[in-house]
C-alpha cells in the first residue's frame, strides 16, 4: 500500500472515530475510547510520516480518489514538506489525545467536544495532504469549523461567544483571500490541480497579488500581525489541549499553506517579497512578546507567545525569500532550515506550554496568575515539566529553542551580501528586533513560572492544588523529552529537512550527521558551529565538579527558618510581587508612551479612609486602530444598505432593468 | 602531543579563570577604596569570604523549593563554562568550536534565568525586586550585545570566538568604525550585566537600590559563596572577551613552547590588573543612575550595536 | 579589506563625530550639552587636520584651528558665562521621548548612508564614506533643533549641523575657499547666537536699550 493510501486510512479512521463520537456521546467510556484510539491512530499516523522524511527519498507519492467536484476529483500527495508537516500534526495530535485522556474526564460536557476534536485532527491532516486547490480549500475550511465548535465548547461565557464569533469572522476572511489566491493562481484556464499550477507561467502582477492574498490568508490563520487579533481570544477560550493543538499545530498547518503556495506552486516570487514578510515578521515578534508581558491570564500570555514565535518563523522565510531572489542558494537553504526547524520546536514547547496550563487550571480551576503561586510545592512533576517548557522557549542552551534561534541569527549574518538597499537596512533592523524579541520572551516566561509556581499561595485555590493524573504528566514528559533530544541531537532534525530545502531553493545544508562530535554548521563557508551535545555535559560536568568540591570542602549544615525578607517578613502572601508589578519596568521601558497602556491611579481625598486603587488596562492598538474603524464601517455601510428592504416595486423593477443595461453594455464593450 | 598540549592548556585556562577571579574582584575593591583616600580590605579578602562562607551553616526559608538549592550550582556552572570557552592568555582552545559567541551570551542567559527564578521562589518583595529590575536590564542588554556580536561577526565573517580573535590580531583589520561603535557598547554592556556601578552597586546595603544583590538577598553559606564566585567569573569573563577581542596581541599562539605560554599568562595578568584599575578609576568617578535612567544608558549600548550592524551591512569597509 | 591607516583614521574621526553627535541628542542638561559641543569641535579639528596632511593642503590647517579656537574654546566658554549671567533654564526640555529620538536618529543615519552610497557609486571610496557621515551629522543637528524646546540647544543643534557641513567640505579634495566659508559662517553663528540673547533680553526686562539696563544692575558706578 503507498504512503498516501496509509495516510488517508489513518485520516479516515479519525473520521469514522469522530462519528462514533456522536453516537455513544453520552455513555461515559466515550472519552477514554475517542481518545485512545486518536492516540493509536496518530502515532501510527506519525510513524509513518517520520519514516517518509528519513528512509524514502524517491520521487512523492499520488492519489488521487473520486470525491468532490466531478471533473477534478480529490488528489492527494505526499513530497517532503508534507511528510514533515504531517510528523508535526501527528506529533502534536498523539500527544494531545495523550494529554485528554487524563484532562478530558474533567470536562462537563463531553458531547460538545468529542465529535468535533478528530474532525479537528482529519481536518489539518487533509490539508496537508491535498493536493488541488478544491480539497485544500475544503479540508481548510473542515479544519477551522471544527476548531471553532471547539472554541464554542464552553458556550456560557459570553467571553467565548465573543471569542469564536471574532474567529468565525477572520477564518471566513482567511478562506476568502486564499479562495482568491487560488483563483488568480490558477489562471482563466482554471486548471486547479497543484500540478497544474505549478507548471503554468504566472505574470509578476498575478504573482504578486496571490502573495498578498496568500499572506492574508494564511498569515491570519498563523497569526501574523496584523491580522492576529482573533488569536488571543480564541486560542485560550478552547479547552487546554485544544489550545494545544490551535497554536501548536493549527498555526503551522498555515506556514505550510504558506511554503507551498509561495515556495512552490506560484514560481519565482518579486525581490521584494522577502521585505514584506521581513516587516511583519519582526512586527509580530516584538508586539506579540511585548503583549504577552502585559497579560495576567497564563493561556492568554501563550497565545501572544505563539504570534511572537510564528514572527520568528515568517522571519527566517522572508529571508529564505530574499536570498532565493537573489541566486544565494545555500543562504537560502540555511534560513528556510532555521524557519522549519523552529516550526518542528515551537510546537512541541508551545504544548508543553498549554497541558501544563490546562494541569494548572484542572487544579486550582483558576488562570490568572496573580491568584496563583506556590505550585511548585503541590504540583511538582508539573512544575519541572512546565519549567523545560519555559527554558525552550526562552532559547536557553542546551534545549531545542536555542537551535532555532542560533540557525536564524546565523542566516542574517550572512546577509550583508544580498544587494539590494531596502533588505541592507531591514535586515539589521530585523535583526535587531528579533534579539529584543527573544530577551523579552525570557522576561515574560521568567515571570510566567515565577508568578504562578514560586512563591507563596495567593488564594485558597492555589494552596489546595493537588497534582494531575499520569496521562497528562507522561504527554508533558514525552514533549520535555522531545525538546532535551532535539536540542542536544538538532543535526538529525536538519538533515531531514535537507530533501525540503533542495527542492525549493535548489540547495541544502552540509549534512550534519557526519559532523565531529555531531556538531551542527550551519555553512561550510562560515566557521561557526555549534554542539548542542558538547556544552550539555560540559554544564553537568562543572555542576557535578562544583557539588563534589561543596561536599568535600564545605559545611553540610543546612537549617529551615523564616524567610529573612530584610528583617521584615510579612505573613500575607498579598505582599509579594505580582505578574503585573514584575512586568512594570518593562512596560515602562517599552510601553509608556504608546496607546496600548493606560495605568490610572485614583487617590481618595485626605480624610478619606477609602484605599487608593491603581487600574491598568492594556489594550491592543491594532484593534482600536484597523479593527474597529473597519467593523464600524461595515455597520455603516450594512445601515445604508438596508434601505434596499424598503423600496417600491416601481424601484426594485428599476434595479433590475439596470442590472440588464449594465450586463449588455460590458458584453458589447469587452467581446 | 599536540592534543595533549591543548587539552593541557584548556584545563589550566578553566582553573585559572576560578582562582584569578575573586583576586580581580579584590584588585577592583582596593583601587577604588585607594581612590576614595581610605585603605581598604586586602586583595585576597574574597577568597577568605569564600573560605569563610563555606564554612557556614545554610538558613533557608521555609518555603523554599528545589529550585532555591540547586540554582547556585546551575548558576555557577553555567558561568564557569562560558568563562573556560573565552580565550584568556591563550588562542586555539580545544573546544572553542563546541560554543560561539552567541552561546556563550546565551549560557550567561540562562544562569541569570536561574537566577531571577531564585529570587522569587521565597516570595519576597525584594526578591521580586530584583528578579524584575534584572529582567528589565537584560531585556535591553542583551539584544545590545547580540548586535554588537553581529558587528564583530561581519567582520570576522564567524561568530567563533578564537576566529574572531585570530582575526583581530592579524594586520587584515585596522582601526575600523563599526568596531569602535562595538567597543564602546560592550563596555556599556559589561557594566549592565556586571552590576557595576553606574547600573548597580555592588557594595550597597540599601534594599531599594539593589538589583542583583536582591535577589540573593536570601542566600547564605555556601550557596551564597558559589553565587558571589560565579559572579565574579563573569567580571573575568566580560574582562577576558574585551581583552581578548581589542587587545589581541598578547594571546599566544597554538602549539607554541612553554615559555611563550608563560608570558603570555604574565601578559594576561596585566591586562586584568590594567582592565581592572580603569573599572575602579570609571566606579569612582560617576554615580549610580536612578533605575528609570537605565534604560537610556544601556539602550545607548543598543543603539551602538544596531548603527555597528547598519554600518557593516551597508558598506563592507566601515 | 586592504586600505591602509589613512582610510581607517578618517574614518574613525568621521564616525566619531556621529557618534558624539547622539551624545549631544541624549544629554538633558545645558552644561553638559555644551561640553559634548566642545568635544564634537575637538574632533572636527582633529579630522580637518588629518584631511590636511593626507592631501597636503596647507590651507585646511587654518580651518583645524578655527575650529579647535573658536568652536572648541571660545563659543563653548562663552555660552557657559552667558547662561549662568541671564539665568537661563538649564534642564532641555524635548518634544519626543529620549527612546523616540535615538530610534530616529538611526533613522536618518541609515538614510544618510544609503543616499550618500547610492549616488556616488564611482567616487573614491575614502570620500563617500566621509560624506555620508558629514550628512548623518547635518541630519542630527536638525534632528536637534526640531526636537528641543530651548533655545541655547537649537543654537548649539545649528553649530553641530555647520560643523558637518565643515566635514563634508574638507573630505571632498580640493574645495576652494573652506577657510573663507568657515570664516563666514562663524560670524554668522555668532550673530544668531547674539540676536538670540538680545530677544531674551528685551523679553525680560522690555528694552535693549543700554542706559535703561543699566538702572537694574545691582550698584550704580
Amino acid at each position: 500500500m503507498s504512503i498516501v493510501a496509509f495516510h488517508m486510512l489513518c485520516v479516515a479512521a479519525l473520521l469514522g472515530v469522530a462519528l462514533l463520537a456522536v453516537i455513544m456521546a453520552r455513555s461515559h467510556m466515550a472519552t477514554a475510547i475517542v481518545y485512545g484510539t486518536g492516540l493509536m491512530i496518530s502515532v501510527l499516523a506519525s510513524a509513518a510520516a517520520i519514516g517518509t522524511l528519513t528512509i524514502h527519498r524517491t520521487t512523492p507519492a499520488v492519489l488521487t480518489l473520486p470525491l468532490g467536484l466531478p471533473w477534478i476529483g480529490a488528489h492527494f500527495r505526499i513530497d517532503a514538506l508534507a511528510a514533515f508537516f504531517l510528523a508535526v500534526v501527528n506529533i502534536g495530535g498523539a500527544a494531545a489525545n495523550l494529554y485528554a485522556l487524563g484532562y478530558g474526564t474533567h470536562e462537563e460536557q463531553p458531547h460538545r467536544i468529542l465529535p468535533f476534536f478528530p474532525a479537528f485532527l482529519a481536518g489539518m491532516n487533509l490539508v496537508v495532504l491535498a493536493d488541488d486547490a478544491f480539497s485544500f480549500l475544503l479540508n481548510w475550511e473542515l479544519m477551522s469549523l471544527a476548531s471553532w465548535a471547539l472554541v464554542m465548547a464552553h458556550h456560557r461565557d459570553p467571553e467565548n461567544r465573543r471569542a469564536g464569533y471574532v474567529y468565525l469572522v477572520m477564518a471566513s476572511l482567511g478562506a476568502l483571500s486564499l479562495l482568491l489566491a487560488f483563483g488568480m493562481l490558477a489562471g482563466p484556464n482554471g486548471g486547479y490541480s497543484f500540478e497544474a499550477i505549478r507548471s503554468a507561467v504566472h505574470p509578476p502582477l498575478i504573482t504578486a497579488i496571490a502573495l498578498v492574498l496568500v499572506l492574508i490568508g494564511a498569515g491570519s490563520k498563523a497569526g501574523l500581525v496584523p491580522l492576529h487579533a482573533w488569536l488571543p481570544l480564541a486560542h485560550p477560550a478552547a479547552p487546554s489541549h485544544v489550545s494545544a493543538l490551535m497554536s501548536g499545530v493549527m498555526t503551522k498547518v498555515a506556514v505550510y499553506a504558506f511554503v507551498r503556495i509561495i515556495f512552490d506552486l506560484a514560481g519565482a516570487q518579486p525581490w521584494w517579497s522577502g521585505i514584506l514578510l521581513l516587516a511583519f515578521g519582526g512586527a509580530s515578534a516584538v508586539l506579540g512578546v511585548l503583549q504577552a508581558l502585559m497579560q495576567d491570564d497564563i493561556k492568554r500570555l501563550l497565545a501572544y507567545s505563539t504570534i511572537e514565535n510564528i514572527g520568528i518563523i515568517f522571519i527566517g522565510l522572508g529571508l529564505a525569500l530574499a536570498f532565493r531572489a537573489d541566486g544565494m542558494y545555500a543562504a537560502a537553504a540555511l534560513a528556510m532550515a532555521a524557519a522549519l526547524l523552529h516550526v518542528f520546536n515551537h510546537s512541541f514547547f508551545k504544548s508543553l506550554l498549554f497541558f501544563g496550563s490546562g494541569a494548572v487550571l484542572a487544579a486550582t480551576g483558576r488562570r490568572d496568575m496573580d491568584r496563583l503561586g506556590g505550585l511548585i510545592h503541590r504540583m511538582p512533576a508539573t512544575s519541572f515539566l512546565f519549567l523545560v517548557g519555559c527554558m525552550a522557549i526562552s532559547a536557553l542552551p542546551p534545549l531545542n529553542g536555542f537551535v532555532s534561534e542560533w540557525l536564524t541569527f546565523q542566516a542574517i549574518l550572512l546577509s550583508p551580501e544580498l544587494p539590494q538597499w531596502a533588505l541592507k537596512i531591514i535586515v539589521p533592523a530585523v535583526g535587531g528586533l528579533l534579539a529584543l524579541a527573544a530577551a523579552l520572551a525570557g522576561a515574560a516566561f521568567v515571570k510566567t513560572f515565577g508568578i504562578t509556581f514560586l512563591g507563596r499561595p495567593r488564594s485558597n485555590e492555589a494552596a489546595g492544588a493537588h497534582e494531575v493524573d499520569r496521562f497528562s504528566l507522561s504527554a508533558m514528559a514525552v514533549l520535555a523529552a522531545l525538546c532535551l533530544v532535539s536540542g542536544l541531537l538538532p543535526g538529525f532534525v536538519i538533515d531531514a529537512l535537507a530533501p525540503i530545502t533542495n527542492g525549493f531553493v535548489g540547495a541544502a545544508l552540509p549534512s550534519q550527521s557526519t559532523q565531529p562530535w555531531l556538531s551542527i554548521v550551519p555553512s561550510a563557508a562560515s566557521g561557526s558551529s555549534y554542539n548542542g551535545l558538547l556544552v550539555f555535559l560540559f554544564i553537568i560536568m562543572s555542576a557535578l565538579i562544583a557539588v563534589w568540591a561543596i561536599h568535600r570542602f564545605a559545611s553540610h549544615a543546612l537549617r529551615r527558618a523564616p524567610s529573612w525578607d530584610c528583617g521584615f517578613p510579612d505573613p500575607s502572601p498579598m505582599t509579594q510581587y505580582s505578574g503585573s508589578g514584575f512586568a512594570q519596568p518593562i512596560r515602562r521601558v517599552f510601553l509608556a508612551r504608546t496607546l496600548a497602556v493606560d495605568e490610572s491611579v485614583s487617590m481618595p481625598p485626605p480624610g478619606d479612609m477609602q484605599p487608593a486603587r491603581f487600574a491598568l488596562t492594556v489594550t491592543d492598538p491594532i484593534w482600536d486602530h484597523l479593527y474597529q474603524p473597519l467593523a464600524d464601517g461595515v455597520g455603516v455601510a450594512a445601515q445604508q444598505l438596508n434601505r434596499l428592504q424598503f423600496l417600491t416595486i416601481r424601484r426594485y423593477l428599476g434595479l433590475v432593468f439596470l442590472a440588464l443595461v449594465t450586463l449588455l453594455l460590458v458584453l458589447a464593450i469587452w467581446s | 602531543m599536540e592534543l595533549i598540549s591543548s587539552l593541557l592548556v584548556q584545563i589550566m585556562q578553566m582553573m585559572l579563570v576560578l582562582l584569578a577571579a575573586p583576586l580581580l574582584t579584590g584588585f577592583v575593591r582596593k583601587v577604588k577604596a585607594r581612590l576614595q583616600r581610605h585603605q581598604g580590605p586586602s586583595v585576597i579578602q574574597p577568597y577568605r569570604d569564600l573560605l569563610r562562607l563555606l564554612k557556614k551553616e545554610v538558613v533557608v526559608a521555609e518555603n523554599a523549593s528545589w529550585i532555591f538549592r540547586t540554582a547556585p550550582y546551575l548558576v555557577f556552572a553555567a558561568t564557569w563554562v562560558a568563562a573556560a570557552l573565552v580565550p584568556t592568555f591563550a588562542k586555539g582552545l580545544l573546544f572553542s568550536w563546541s560554543a560561539d559567541l552567541i552561546t556563550i551570551m546565551a549560557m550567561l542567559g540562562s544562569a541569570r534565568f536561574f537566577l531571577a527564578l531564585a529570587g522569587m521562589d521565597i516570595g519576597t518583595a525584594f526578591g521580586g525586586i530584583g528578579s524584575s529590575r534584572e529582567m528589565m536590564i537584560a531585556s535591553l542588554a542583551e539584544p545590545a550585545m547580540l548586535l554588537i556580536v553581529f558587528t564583530m561577526a561581519l567582520v570576522a565573517h564567524s561568530t567563533q570566538l578564537s576566529a574572531v580573535a585570530e582575526l583581530f590580531s592579524s594586520p587584515a583589520v585596522g582601526l575600523r568604525v563599526s568596531l569602535g561603535l562595538a567597543m564602546v557598547g560592550l563596555i556599556v554592556v559589561a557594566i549592565a550585566e556586571n552590576g557595576r556601578i553606574p547600573v548597580d552597586n555592588p557594595a550597597t546595603h540599601l534594599e531599594l537600590t539593589m538589583v542583583h544583590e536582591a535577589m540573593v538577598l536570601e542566600y547564605s553559606g555556601r550557596h551564597l559563596a558559589m553565587i558571589e564566585l560565579a559572579a565574579s567569573v563573569k567580571l573575568l569573563l566580560y574582562i577576558s572577551l574585551i581583552g581578548c577581542i581589542f587587545v589581541p596581541w598578547t594571546l599566544t599562539e597554538p602549539g607554541a613552547s612553554a615559555t611563550s605560554y608563560f608570558t603570555g599568562f604574565i601578559l594576561y595578568l596585566a591586562k586584568l590588573a590594567a582592565f581592572g584599575f580603569l573599572l575602579g578609576i570609571f566606579e569612582t568617578s560617576i554615580t549610580k543612575m536612578r533605575v528609570f535612567r537605565l534604560p537610556d544608558f544601556v539602550g545607548a549600548a543598543l543603539m551602538l550595536g544596531l548603527l555597528g550592524t547598519l554600518l557593516l551591512f551597508v558598506s563592507g569597509s566601515l | 579589506m586592504g586600505h591602509g591607516l589613512t582610510f581607517d583614521v578618517a574614518h574613525l574621526l568621521a564616525g566619531g563625530l556621529v557618534l558624539v553627535s547622539f551624545l549631544m541628542l541624549t544629554q538633558h542638561r545645558l552644561y553638559a550639552l555644551l561640553n559634548a559641543f566642545a568635544l564634537q569641535a575637538v574632533l572636527l579639528s582633529l579630522s580637518v587636520t588629518w584631511q590636511a596632511n593626507v592631501q597636503n593642503a596647507p590651507h585646511l590647517y587654518v580651518t583645524a584651528l578655527i575650529a579647535l579656537v573658536f568652536k572648541a574654546i571660545i563659543i563653548p566658554v562663552g555660552l557657559h558665562r552667558i547662561i549662568q549671567r541671564l539665568g537661563i533654564h538649564r534642564e532641555i526640555e524635548t518634544v519626543i521621548g529620549s527612546g523616540t529620538t535615538m530610534l530616529a536618529g538611526m533613522g536618518l543615519v541609515a538614510l544618510s548612508m544609503t543616499v550618500m552610497l547610492k549616488v556616488t557609486p564611482t567616487a573614491d571610496p575614502l570620500a563617500r564614506e566621509d560624506l555620508a557621515f558629514a550628512l548623518s551629522v547635518v541630519l542630527l543637528g536638525l534632528l536637534m533643533m526640531v526636537t528641543r524646546r530651548n533655545a541655547v540647544s537649537q543654537v548649539v543643534g545649528f553649530m553641530s549641523l555647520e560643523n558637518g557641513l565643515v566635514l563634508a567640505g574638507t573630505g571632498a579634495r580640493g574645495m576652494p575657499l573652506v577657510v573663507e566659508i568657515s570664516v563666514a559662517f562663524s560670524i554668522l553663528i555668532a550673530f544668531f547666537v547674539i540676536g538670540v540673547f538680545l530677544f531674551r533680553i528685551r523679553e525680560r526686562f522690555d528694552t535693549v536699550d543700554l542706559q535703561a539696563l543699566d538702572r537694574f544692575r545691582g550698584e550704580r558706578r
